[in-house]
């Protein structure tokens, strides 16, 4: 199967993300046409909910593109992101090079590939059908620092070095996408090999586009008062903003109970969408909230 | 490929962009020469995203660059003559507010002015007070940023003695350990190599760590007295461990980590001193707690840290809000201790308010009697008993 071209464009980026339903500004598709044109890595930070993790699926999607994806953990260390020996089958070898009185040989061979358990990094280097795939390293904030010098070798030379076996080099460099919640700063090393894009809460006009393409169902009606009311709420310095996540989410359960706008009672209601925590729960609930939706009604016209 | 105005352009954008502190090096700017010519560079937004995802690589530096981008595109052979406008861009780095740097600096100094002043009257002026403040009094008459080698060898001792009643905590990543609970396969395979028989096993247990230390220290009037020791005290620790964040607050919250990582502690307390703007002025407890919780907390609070919080507990707000934000603070906190300072006579009773918003809310309650050393203070963190003492009294 031949390879899907790579947008050569800024447009073309942009278009690409949009026929898989993802809505991007024009500085998102900037920064990822570059990504894709110079074979660098992308690092894209921002609050949780604003579409990182999405941009990498759209990505495999469209491009067709296998989607590797490894999720960043404390104490993710090189056995489980990048390769691991298979002990059981090493061991077997030996006992059975040593039965066959050919030991020494044994010592040699159980070192090779095949005794290689290969994890998502090293997946990511192989030759895939369809082209080089799309590598996601999701939350990297959630790692200890350790774990990022294991990456800075990947990122930058596309390569691993094992110490048995040598360094195995990808062909063609998969196309990584890192992501990252900020809850630590990432290393000033590591960033420096990447792209770097801050993804922003969207403004009302493009989040409408996005719930539009998300959540077609939703009435135009209903889609509008629901995004004043988030724009809303995004203002009023909560501890935890909604993301676009929860306006789609938000959109969705409304639907679902057949509301054609928005009304106080559902609003409250259904907060448990939108807000995720309990004070700000109680401080949008009743008042703020009849006037939202007032206003969010007002501004729809 | 581009013509040498184009090269050059970027060469000395990245120069501007450079001295407003933004670190730079060669490849980036290799990457953007390489990035321009793959884009329309008649569209100045694109120009703009494109040199964005070169050059910036935190969120903050965003507004720096957006400035000196304006300013080098209205007039680029005219930017560097007058740089002002990216020296106060400068000023801006590390998540501050937005206002004139000279005028921060001067607003710095003026308070410090003020406070010299004021110092005599700063409340509360309890009866051994004066005795225990006549040393400290001595060392802030001189200037309030220097510091003697004798001292920082002191510093330096008491912070390797220093043992916070903070329990470092096991990590998820494993180290070789010789009784450890699980088997090294890798290590046991290796060793195995050499004498042909998988009789050793090696094995690996989990690492101990320092949680993080997230500190969030009073610099109002009433702290006056401790806030040179106290620089002092955050300087060692910043220094001293991985992962430790701090902030100042008087009635505003800043965020001093950077200043503080300098290695020289003169240097560090000078760059703190003119970065913080409220020295010695009233205190708003709440406001500042909002505000850690509302910008910082989840960036900071992220991995379980542990906060200490070092203030009087004495609010210009009278305590309002304060019990929300506290309680919101410990909760994102895997502990929350509380270091006062005020608490140094027996028989204290929590009257004030904002005492006794704070002190249903945390884990962890730290009298300090006599605060005019950094033993002194290291000895009241570290001091268990009398914490629990101290707490037993004042809850009951």
């Amino acid at each position: 199967m031949a390879a899907i071209p790579l947008p050569t464009s800024i447009d073309q980026t942009a278009e690409l993300l949009r026929s898989g339903g993802y809505v991007a500004e024009r500085s998102l598709a900037t920064a990822l046409f570059l990504a894709l044109a110079m074979k660098r890595p992308l690092f894209l930070e921002g609050e949780a909910g604003v579409g990182k993790t999405e941009i990498a699926k759209v990505l495999s999607h469209t491009l067709k593109r296998d989607l590797i994806r490894l999720q960043c953990y404390e104490g993710l260390d090189i056995s489980s992101a990048v390769y691991e020996w298979n002990y059981p089958r090493q061991i077997m070898a030996i006992r059975l090079a040593e039965a066959a009185g050919k030991s020494t040989d044994a010592a040699q061979q159980i070192y090779s590939e095949q005794y290689l358990i290969k994890r998502p990094l090293m997946q990511a280097l192989e030759k895939h059908d369809g082209g080089p795939p799309v590598l996601l390293i999701d939350e990297l904030d959630r790692t200890d620092e350790p774990f990022e010098a294991f990456l800075l070798e990947v990122l930058s030379d596309f390569q691993v070095t094992i110490p048995e076996l040598g360094t195995v080099k990808a062909d063609q460099p998969p196309i990584v996408i890192i992501t990252s919640n900020r809850t630590r700063e990432i290393h000033d090393a590591l960033k420096r090999r990447c792209l770097y894009h801050w993804v922003d809460y969207p403004n009302a006009e493009r989040e409408r586009a996005i719930l539009a393409a998300k959540a077609p169902d939703v009435g135009e009606k209903l889609g509008t008062q629901v995004v004043n009311f988030v724009q809303m709420l995004r203002g009023m310095e909560l501890f935890k903003p909604p993301g676009i996540a929860e306006t789609i989410d938000w959109a969705m359960a409304l639907k679902v109970l057949n509301a054609r706008e928005l009304e106080p009672a559902t609003v409250d209601a259904t907060l448990g969408v939108v807000l995720k925590y309990q004070d700000d729960i109680a401080r949008v609930r009743g008042v703020v909230a009849t006037q939202g939706v007032e206003a969010a009604k007002k501004a729809a016209v | 490929m581009p013509g040498t105005a184009l090269p050059n352009n970027i060469m000395h954008f990245a120069r501007i962009l450079r001295r407003a502190g933004l670190p730079i090096g060669p490849g980036k700017v290799l990457a953007a020469l390489q990035a321009l010519p793959l884009i329309n560079i008649s569209n100045k937004d694109d120009v703009y995203w494109a040199l964005h995802a070169m050059f910036v690589d935190k969120h903050a530096q965003s507004e720096i660059f957006e400035l000196a981008f304006a300013r080098f595109w209205r007039a680029p052979s005219q930017a560097n003559d007058d740089l002002s406008l990216i020296d106060q861009a400068q000023k801006q780095r590390g998540d501050q507010d937005v206002r004139p740097a000279s005028r921060r600096i001067s607003d710095a100094f003026a308070d410090q002015a003020i406070a010299q002043t004021k110092s005599d009257n700063v409340e509360p002026p309890a009866s051994d007070v004066v005795a225990s403040w006549s040393a400290s009094e001595k060392l802030r008459s001189q200037d309030f940023e220097t510091m003697s080698t004798a001292e920082m060898a002191e510093a330096k001792r008491l912070m390797a003695v220093l043992r916070l009643p903070i329990p470092s905590v096991r990590t998820r990543r494993f180290v070789a350990s010789n009784f450890g609970p699980r088997i090294d396969l890798r290590a046991t395979m290796r060793a195995s190599l050499g004498t042909g028989e998988l009789i050793q096993l090696k094995r690996r247990a989990r690492g101990q760590r320092h949680p993080p230390l997230v500190v969030l220290c009073d610099i109002s009037g009433s702290m006056a007295a401790y806030a040179r020791m106290l620089l002092h005290f955050l300087h060692a620790i910043t220094n001293d461990r991985d992962r430790v964040h701090v902030f100042l607050f008087g009635t505003r919250l800043t965020n001093v980590t950077r200043e503080l990582k300098h290695r020289d502690p003169d240097v560090a307390l000078a760059r703190v001193g003119r970065s913080v703007q409220d020295w010695s002025g009233g205190t708003r407890i709440g406001e500042a707690l909002r505000t850690f919780n509302q910008h910082w907390s989840r960036r900071v609070l992220g991995q379980g840290a542990v906060t200490l919080l070092i203030t009087d507990g004495l609010d210009r707000d009278g305590g309002e809000g304060l019990a929300i934000e506290a309680q919101r603070l410990q909760r994102s906190s895997r502990r929350l201790i509380w270091l006062n300072p005020l608490l140094r006579y027996a028989g204290f009773e929590p009257k004030s308010a904002g005492i006794r918003a704070i002190l249903p809310h945390v884990d962890e309650f730290r009298p300090a009697h006599n605060l005019d050393s950094l033993a002194a203070l290291i000895a009241a963190l570290a001091d268990v008993n009398a914490a629990r003492r101290e707490f037993a009294s004042v809850a009951a």
